[in-house]
């Protein structure tokens, strides 16, 4: 085993060399001191820098060759990261073990520099002595300044519809609309069974008008007995089906939870509920909140049912759709 | 004359209580019967006599299938008649019944009934009529259709990898457990207060879909090394925490120096 | 005057170097420059060479990534779940990337690893700065450059992992947006103005949010970084008083070269290589297990990065009202979670050091460093803030506590809702307690020492006689 390691080390001396350690200079003209040299920590040093070169190779390797491996990534990864560490190992023991480590004292720089400060407050006031009217130039200055950094800014104002609001107030619904799934598929009044709940959209919408807030709708069937909505909502749901906005009044992500209690008398009431944060909202009283932080009730669309069976708007929501925002409570949804 | 249509009257009423034999009685099939003899001992303290459900007014539970929710009654457990094979497969294999404690959430329990009065209960549920244990196919499903329909329907409760979440008041359980049957037999039964999906809303074809990616989900793809439970941020910053962090500091421990007690 | 002939290498390069740039006196100075050697001091550069990564494999992904929201039916044979499926071209190009390419998912994953760890490390380093007074005159300057940083971080990696439009992020998007939507006069024009319309706002939005992603906020961190350093190296670093040595007037420390330069050397590339080791073996954000995201879909167990938990953990708690005058709704719930609560927190940090400097009259230059005892009223406010952020971080994490450990949510909502307030109170006064009575035991500890000097003085001097 002797004869092994003394096989490496010497071919590592013979590759590498080794300079006799510079002592031309004597020590007091030195600027970082001399310290003995440390061959073991070299040699580790060498060790490491090997190491790293072959799991950069393996990187490589792997790379050009083994994309059909099965853990490519991790492969890949363990061979970078180890390149790395290697290669940081032997920093270390560089740093640590080869490389002086002095610890030498300095004065801080100055807290100021009063001279110099003297001279710019010099420079600065002894080159206004021109002006008379200083305060009135200032601001002008500041005036102009302004006014041409406002024009600057103004064409900024067109990257979005900076004071439109109605368009918060539109949605895809009219009176009469079909509602469909996502398939474009119209819904009949028969298609909605109790305990389920069903993805709507307006009839003819093509994919990204579907993306708008105010088009998707979360459609279920409660027993009519069962409602107690509040009278501006009355005759808004159609024999017990009930079609609520999707999208949850907090922060706008949709509502895809339903709780169909199967057995009503131990278990918890129906309810719509957004899955960000936990707003629970009541479809049978018109969507009030009954847990969770949203602060606004969830908007209903009347629905009813046409001569064939199927499902359509019988007008808009009750409400603006979507999260509040400070006009939300001024107008109702248009058309 | 008058005892023979005594007699036929006797006979005839005995034909029909015979065919609805489940309605009151023991079943003539050895199977049902066993199984309503152990309806006897788990069943009837909460589901009540002759599986009619149980409430705290003696009065209509007399609407086909269970859960038809009788307003402001208290209840202690739903009617079996029309749950059918399925239900009760579903709730027996999965050990959500017997029930632990009414008004909880059901949950998968380690058995206590064995396989043979297993299918007897089943059996004797089933002789209430409703539909029978599904076959569902997952094969025939495709993976790009289920994740579709789970996203739809089934993630805002049970997480888009099913790994299980929360609604209000209840826990939607991971899928890991549970066997392409289950899940089937879930879907249509709509357990505690999970919706409830007929054939109308997602077809068994549908369905096969579903349960392939259900299935595909046990091991979903992870291509990137150790999958964290794939529920997302919450398990990396744990790691970057207590992974990362600490190896970090490791390192800047070995390369500064630290306070030395005097 | 010419150089000898068989000169050395470095010799003729520094020579170079020196005639045409005229910086040898310059790389004089920066090379002795004195690096105080308290591990702690490391964690600024932990978060520097993160960044380094970074924009490393940043750069890499731009290579490949789609910045368009226009919509494409995946086609892609190595991930039969996504066939058929309708999605945005910038989710297709990220699972393209991820399952498609060689080492694509390797530096994805390095880079998302990398921005998690960047501002672990920089919420360290700002722990460190705190609570030990770095921020002191002479060094507000520099401080501010810092909790700067710290928001831009912030931002950034919220854009970066938006720009997936997978599932995740897309709920994470809109939350942002209602936010957004909630700042009281001004939100819904703000929004309508940066989103070019309603939520998901026109196809403009996308290329906006890769630009700020790509171009503006790296430029952003970059020069406010190039400052900080800067700065720190005219004032020169702060030191604990480790040595006698050590005082207000002189520093004590390893010079940059040849003593730190490996050290450094040494952590930059050992940071690299666990961030490579980690975005290799451990997956990160599986985007395309989450699915594309529609306005209409979403999950369960929706979360943001960690660094942007204790939002969602505010956003839960906020009981359920908006506030109204009238018709006119004036703050929208969002506000309270969403923007009051980081707003106080940032608001903090940024006046702390003038609170500190009103507050205790305290207006010295300071190179010296406090341990954290020898300044109870700031450890203890310091220890109550964090402690009321990580409360709230805590409650965003309830309902997962609910599904592992059966704790009601609603319970853990409503207890949390009480114990954010109470309890960073309660931690603040036994920190401030704690200190003192550390510094006390300091007071006898050398009282001690010095009868016991005395003592031993005495008994020798007797002997002696």
């Amino acid at each position: 085993m002797r004869r092994v390691r003394t096989a490496i080390v010497s071919a590592l001396v013979l590759l590498v060399g080794r300079r006799r350690a510079r002592s031309a200079k004597p020590a007091e003209t030195r600027i970082v001191p001399a310290l003995p040299p440390n061959p073991a920590a070299e040699v580790a040093v060498l060790g490491l820098l090997g190491l790293s070169s072959l799991s950069a190779l393996g990187f490589i390797l792997i790379y050009a060759f083994g994309s059909d491996l099965p853990d490519v990534t991790p492969l890949l990864g363990a061979t970078m990261g180890l390149a790395f560490l290697f290669l940081a190992a032997a920093l270390v023991v560089v740093g640590l073990k080869l490389v002086p480590t002095e610890q030498i004292a300095e004065y801080y720089p100055p807290h100021e520099h009063p001279p110099d400060q003297q001279v710019i407050a010099e420079l600065v006031e002894e080159s206004g002595t021109r002006f008379t009217r200083k305060r009135l130039l200032k601001l002008g200055a500041l005036g102009a300044g302004g006014t041409l950094g406002l024009a600057l800014l103004a064409p900024a104002a067109s990257f979005g519809p900076l004071f439109h609001v109605g368009d918060f107030l539109r949605t895809p619904w009219r009176r009469g609309r079909r509602l469909v799934d996502e398939n474009g598929r119209p819904y009949k009044a028969s298609d909605i069974e109790k305990n389920d709940f069903y993805l709507a959209f307006p009839e003819g919408l093509n994919d990204e008008e579907k993306e708008q807030m105010a088009a998707s709708l979360v459609v279920i069937r409660l027993d009519p007995d069962q409602l107690h909505l509040p009278p501006n909502l009355k005759g808004y749901d159609a024999h017990g089906i009930l079609a609520y906005s999707r999208i949850c009044t907090h922060a706008g992500c949709a509502i895809t939870l339903y709780r169909a209690p199967l057995f009503q008398p131990d278990e918890p009431k129906p309810a719509l509920v957004c899955p960000c944060h936990y707003s629970t909202f009541d479809p049978a009283s018109g969507g009030t909140v009954t847990f969770g932080p949203a602060g606004r009730d969830l908007p209903l669309l009347p629905v009813y049912v046409d001569s064939s069976g199927y499902l359509r708007a019988k007008g808009n929501f009750d409400g603006p759709v979507g999260p509040s925002w400070w006009g939300v409570r001024m107008w109702k949804a248009q058309p | 004359m008058r005892a023979v249509l005594i007699a036929a009257a006797v006979a005839l009423a005995l034909l029909f209580v015979g065919t609805a034999a489940a309605a009151s009685g023991t079943p003539r099939d050895p199977l049902a019967a066993y199984g309503y003899h152990l309806y006897g001992e788990y069943c009837l303290s909460c589901h009540g006599a002759n599986a009619a459900g149980r409430y705290h007014e003696p009065s209509s539970a007399t609407g086909a299938g269970p859960g038809r929710a009788q307003g402001q009654q208290g209840g202690i457990g739903p009617s079996l008649h029309g749950v059918g094979a399925l239900a009760a497969d579903f709730y027996l294999r999965t050990g959500y019944m017997p029930l632990r404690q009414i008004g909880l959430q059901p949950r998968r329990e380690p058995l206590v009934l064995g396989e043979h009065q297993i299918r007897a209960l089943v059996a004797y549920v089933a002789t209430f009529g409703g539909p029978p244990i599904p076959t569902p196919k997952p094969a025939r499903g495709s993976l790009s259709q289920g994740l579709s329909l789970f996203s739809e329907h089934c993630a805002g409760c049970h997480q888009v990898v099913a790994q299980g979440g929360y609604v209000t008041g209840a826990v939607p359980p991971e899928l890991t457990e549970g066997t392409p049957r289950q899940v089937a037999e879930a879907v249509r039964i709509g357990p505690y207060v999970m919706p409830k999906f007929s054939q109308r809303a997602i077809s068994d074809r549908q369905l096969d879909s579903i349960v392939r990616y259900v299935e595909f989900t046990k091991s979903p793809a992870r291509p990137g090394g150790w999958g964290l439970g794939f529920l997302g941020p919450v398990p990396e910053g744990l790691v970057t925490w207590f992974i990362a962090i600490p190896l970090l500091l490791a390192l800047c421990l070995m390369l500064g120096s630290r306070f030395r007690p005097r | 005057m010419t150089a000898s002939r068989g000169a050395p290498l470095t010799r003729r390069s520094v020579r170079w170097l020196d005639q045409r740039t005229a910086t040898a006196p310059y790389l004089r100075k920066a090379l002795r420059y004195l690096f105080p050697d308290h591990w702690s001091f490391l964690l600024g550069e932990v978060a520097l060479y993160a960044f380094i990564v970074l924009v490393g494999t940043g750069i890499y992904l731009t290579f490949f990534f789609v910045d368009s929201t226009k919509e494409v039916v995946f086609h892609g044979t190595y991930y039969p779940a996504l066939y058929g499926q309708r999605m945005s071209e910038a989710y297709a190009s990220v699972v393209h990337l991820s399952l498609a390419s060689r080492a694509g998912l390797l530096i994805r994953q390095t880079h998302h690893w990398a921005a998690n760890v960047f501002i672990a490390a920089i919420v360290l380093h700002l722990f460190r700065v705190f609570f030990t007074g770095a921020y002191r005159k002479p060094r507000e300057l520099t401080y501010w450059l810092g909790v700067t940083m710290l928001t831009l971080a912030l931002f950034e990696a919220y854009l970066g992992y938006s720009l997936v439009d997978d599932l995740m992020s897309g709920m994470g998007l809109v939350i942002g947006y209602s936010v957004g939507l909630s700042l009281p006069f001004v939100g819904q024009n703000l929004m309508n103005w940066l989103f070019d319309g309603m939520f998901p706002g026109s196809p403009k939005l996308w290329p906006r949010m890769y630009i700020a992603h790509v171009l503006i906020f790296p430029i952003l961190i970059g020069l406010l970084l190039g400052a900080h350093l800067l700065l720190v190296a005219m004032r020169h670093h702060t030191q604990f008083r480790q040595r006698r040595a050590q005082t207000e007037r002189t520093i004590v420390g390893v010079p940059a070269w040849p003593g730190q330069a490996p050290r450094s050397l040494g952590l930059m590339v050992g940071t690299a290589g666990f961030l490579f080791l980690l975005g290799g073996l451990v997956q990160i954000n599986p985007i395309w297990l989450w699915g594309p995201f529609h306005t209409y879909s979403s999950t369960n167990g929706a979360q943001p990065d960690w660094y942007l938990g204790w939002l969602i953990g505010a956003l839960r708690l906020v009981p359920s009202f908006d506030l109204t005058i009238g018709h006119y709704t004036l703050v929208p719930n969002p506000f309270w979670g969403g923007a009051a609560f980081p707003l106080i927190v940032f608001g903090f940090l940024y006046l702390w050091p003038w609170l500190e400097r009103r507050f205790s009259g305290d207006h010295e230059f300071h190179n010296l460093l406090d341990r954290p005892r020898d300044a109870p009223v700031r450890t203890a406010i310091g220890v109550a803030m964090v402690s009321w952020v990580f409360l709230v971080f805590m409650a965003g994490s309830a309902d997962r506590v609910n599904v592992t450990f059966g704790i009601a949510y609603t319970s853990q909502i409503w207890v949390y809702r009480v114990i954010v307030w109470v309890l960073p109170v309660l931690f603040g006064f036994t920190t401030w307690w704690i200190c003192r009575e550390l510094q006390a035991g300091e007071v006898v500890l050398r009282e001690r020492h010095t009868a016991e000097a005395e003592a031993r003085l005495a008994r020798m001097q007797r002997t002696e006689s």
